[in-house]
């Protein structure tokens, strides 16, 4: 079916038209799925709809956590028969896959509550909140269960670079940078072709090829030269625009020197939005990240216990046992079933008693949990639209912020906006996650007034989350390294006796959702395939 | 705090731009992971915890301890440092900060040998705690 045989050079076309009359009648959501069979959308190992077939043969499942691995594993398993109970911390389901809005209220290990104050409409996402094309898996859940995808604003050129030691700590606009490092590498390439420099790497016909395409890679003159032209400002921006009327004539911009661009190291900010998973397109849910978890609960809500804490997990030959206590009454129980799946975040499920072998033990212990902090920021208008063309998209800075990121939803609306105000990793998450939620708030306004000014007139409330103080995680996920890998790694997989660990943490797309959609449908299968063994 | 050590020295090299942050995070799961993870695309850090025992706990232990060094329960826990009497040896706390526990990151790469030394020192004579025997850095030198 993907095979085009040369002699049909009217195939590919074809399915493309037929792709794109899908689209049109029925919108992208369609069209994304009528991808799936033709077997051209999905990067992960994602490769359809899973087939559990040859009935479940009377067994039960305990599923531990209703995250998207949990809830995806006592989907399919209940479909194929299996008698499915899913035991969660929470009050709510989704795990990480979570969203804050107004009036929610969020209490953090050291007993810190914040309440969210942000007006009707205005959320943040402080875990997941972006789902790359390449994620088959979560794409697929996504349209089965109903949940509507909107594009996701990941480089947005008219957002900013900005650096404390660039430009006099004043941001410039993405396209400028990016116009300025294309054309003045393209520049230096065509010259050192045209000096013969590169004789020994193209020959003279593939030369001529490609001083024609820095030409147009690089917005280059008939001269190859990267200069003050309506060329490049058509990609760093005019000096003054286009426009109708007497006043219509545009003015091109002066292009930044080389060694301004090199020296403000802002280039390094090109590569960050070229890898797989921040390609567009890139989605999110409408209305945030906890739809998922709204889409998954419509439709296995009714197998999952809130509330119910694991304390202690035991298996036997027939079976296992999961204690746990219900956390509003603190009342005692425990649940039994022919195997158990546990998504626990290893950081917890490492503190909670189990019988299993040495390996496997030994790999629920061997992944540390990474920092990350976000910072939700309201503000009584949209100046980031109003005042400076940002819609959506992130802005960029080596302040510890790390990034400021704009809502790619409810463009121009009058009302008060919520943006993110801080992403960080590393070391001053730490920092961060010691202090009071009033603090963060108050640091990340700071901060972000070096680069937005109207911060201070215009800041309204904040929330923020400092994944270690996440009393269900312990952490933003699991960091492998190599020798974890190379050591741990098929420990944590393999099933042991009538446990099984699923999860972000047992794959290879650590810290994204698809890596929990795949790690849980590859050990259903092989659970799956060990009952119909018999 | 002086410029020689890692904290700062990861600081001078993140305010060039947070590019360069993110591409260290990405070394952190880059070798063992096909794909960085959503949050490696964030900048790593850029200010310093300070000189003493009490600033690391304070810019460190302290996200996961409490500042009050009394640990904290949810689904799962973080154990008080404060009265504890498994600080009574040096060697012990001074081997979790150099190798983590669990969900506990290792900390040997985010600080030196004189930062460890003293913020063991420091939760191991604070929080209820008084054990003599201070650890020095040449002794977590050993411990790497
Ligand atoms: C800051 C941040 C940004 C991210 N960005 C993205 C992104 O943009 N895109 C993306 O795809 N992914 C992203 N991720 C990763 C994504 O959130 C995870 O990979 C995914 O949600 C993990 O799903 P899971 O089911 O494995 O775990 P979880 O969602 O954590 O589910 C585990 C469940 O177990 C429950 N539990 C824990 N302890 C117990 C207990 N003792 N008893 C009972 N239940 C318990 C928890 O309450 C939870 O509901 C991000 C994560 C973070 C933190
Ligand atoms: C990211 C969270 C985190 C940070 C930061 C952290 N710890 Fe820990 N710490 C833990 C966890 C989790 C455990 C292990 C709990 C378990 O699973 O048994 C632990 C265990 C310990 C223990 C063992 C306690 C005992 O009773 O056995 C010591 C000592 C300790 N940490 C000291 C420190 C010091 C000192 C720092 C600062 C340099 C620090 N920790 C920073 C999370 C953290």
């Amino acid at each position: 079916m993907t095979d085009t045989p040369q002699f049909a050079p009217g195939f590919a076309m074809n399915k493309r038209e037929l792709l794109s009359l899908i689209g049109k009648s029925a919108g992208a959501g369609a069209m994304l799925m009528a991808m799936a069979p033709l077997n051209q959308a999905h990067a992960s190992t994602f490769t359809g709809p899973i087939k559990l077939d040859g009935g479940a043969k009377g067994k039960s499942v305990l599923v531990l956590g209703a995250g998207v691995a949990g809830m995806v594993a006592a989907l399919e398993l209940s479909r194929a028969g299996y008698e499915v109970k899913v035991l969660e911390y929470n009050p709510r389901v989704g795990g990480r896959a979570w969203t804050i809005k107004g009036g929610d209220t969020f209490t953090e290990l050291g007993g810190a509550t914040q309440t969210c104050e942000f007006a009707e409409g205005n959320y943040i996402n402080p875990g997941p909140w972006r789902i790359p094309t390449e994620h088959g898996g979560l794409i697929h859940y996504c349209q089965e269960l109903g949940v509507a995808l909107e594009p996701f604003q990941q480089n947005n050129y008219n957002a900013y670079l900005h650096s404390t030691s660039a430009f006099g700590g004043q941001p410039q606009r993405y396209k400028t940078i990016q116009a300025d490092y294309y054309g003045h590498v393209s520049e230096l390439l065509a010259k050192a072709v045209n000096q013969n420099a590169l004789n020994d790497a193209v020959t003279a016909e593939d030369a001529e090829i490609l001083l024609e395409s820095l030409r147009s890679w690089g917005a280059l003159d008939s001269n190859m030269r990267y200069v003050r032209s309506a060329e490049s400002a058509r990609r760093r921006g005019w000096s003054k625009g286009p426009g109708g009327g007497l006043t219509a004539e545009p003015i091109p911009s002066d292009p930044l020197d080389i060694s301004t661009v090199l020296k403000s190291g802002m280039w390094r900010n090109i590569g960050t939005h070229l890898s797989n998973e921040h390609q567009h397109a890139i989605f999110q849910p409408v209305g945030g990240m906890g739809q998922i978890a709204a889409g998954f609960d419509r439709a296995v809500g009714h197998l999952i216990r809130l509330n119910s804490k694991v304390t202690a997990i035991s298996q036997d030959d027939s079976g296992v046992t999961v204690d746990y206590m219900d956390t509003r009454t603190e009342e005692r129980l425990s649940a039994r079933a022919d195997y158990c799946i546990c998504t626990i975040p290893l950081s917890v499920l490492a503190q909670i008693p189990l019988n299993v072998n040495a390996p496997l033990a030994a790999a629920i212990k061997a992944v540390p949990y990474r920092p990350s902090v976000k910072i939700g920021l309201e503000f009584k208008r949209r100046f980031w639209e109003q005042d400076e063309q940002i819609f959506g998209g992130i802005t960029s800075t080596n302040l510890p912020i790390s990034q400021i990121s704009y809502p790619s939803y409810g463009y121009g609306s009058r009302g008060p906006g919520v943006l993110l105000g801080a992403y960080t990793g590393g070391a001053m998450s730490y920092e961060l996650t010691g202090q009071s939620p009033a603090q963060r708030v108050q640091r990340a306004v700071d901060w972000g007034a070096q680069i937005h000014p109207q911060y201070r007139e215009e800041f309204m409330n904040g929330i923020s989350v400092g994944w270690h103080r996440v009393p269900w995680t312990l952490g933003c996920f699991g960091m492998w390294s190599e020798e974890s890998r190379a050591t741990h790694y098929r420990n944590l997989c393999e099933i042991d006796g009538r446990f099984m660990v699923a999860g972000e943490h047992a794959s290879y797309i650590g810290g994204w959702i698809e890596g929990a959609i795949t790690s849980s449908l590859d050990v259903i299968e092989r659970l799956h395939q060990r009952v119909q063994a018999g | 705090m002086t410029a020689k050590t890692p904290l700062a020295a990861l600081a001078a090299v993140t305010l060039a731009l947070s590019g360069a942050l993110a591409a260290g995070a990405d070394a952190q799961t880059a070798p063992a992971s096909p794909v960085g993870a959503d949050a490696d695309s964030t900048a790593a850090s850029t200010t310093i915890s300070g000189p003493t025992g009490a600033d690391v706990y304070a810019n460190v232990c302290a996200a996961c301890h409490m500042p009050d060094a009394m640990g904290a329960v949810g689904a799962g826990f973080y154990p008080a440092l404060a009265n504890n009497p498994r600080l009574l040896g040096s060697r012990y706390p001074a081997y979790i900060v150099v190798k983590g526990m669990n969900g506990m990151p290792p900390m040997a790469d985010m600080l030196d040998d004189q930062q460890i030394a003293d913020v063991v020192n420091y939760v191991r004579t604070n929080f209820g705690n008084d054990y003599p025997g201070p650890i020095s850095p040449t002794e977590i030198a050993a411990l790497r």
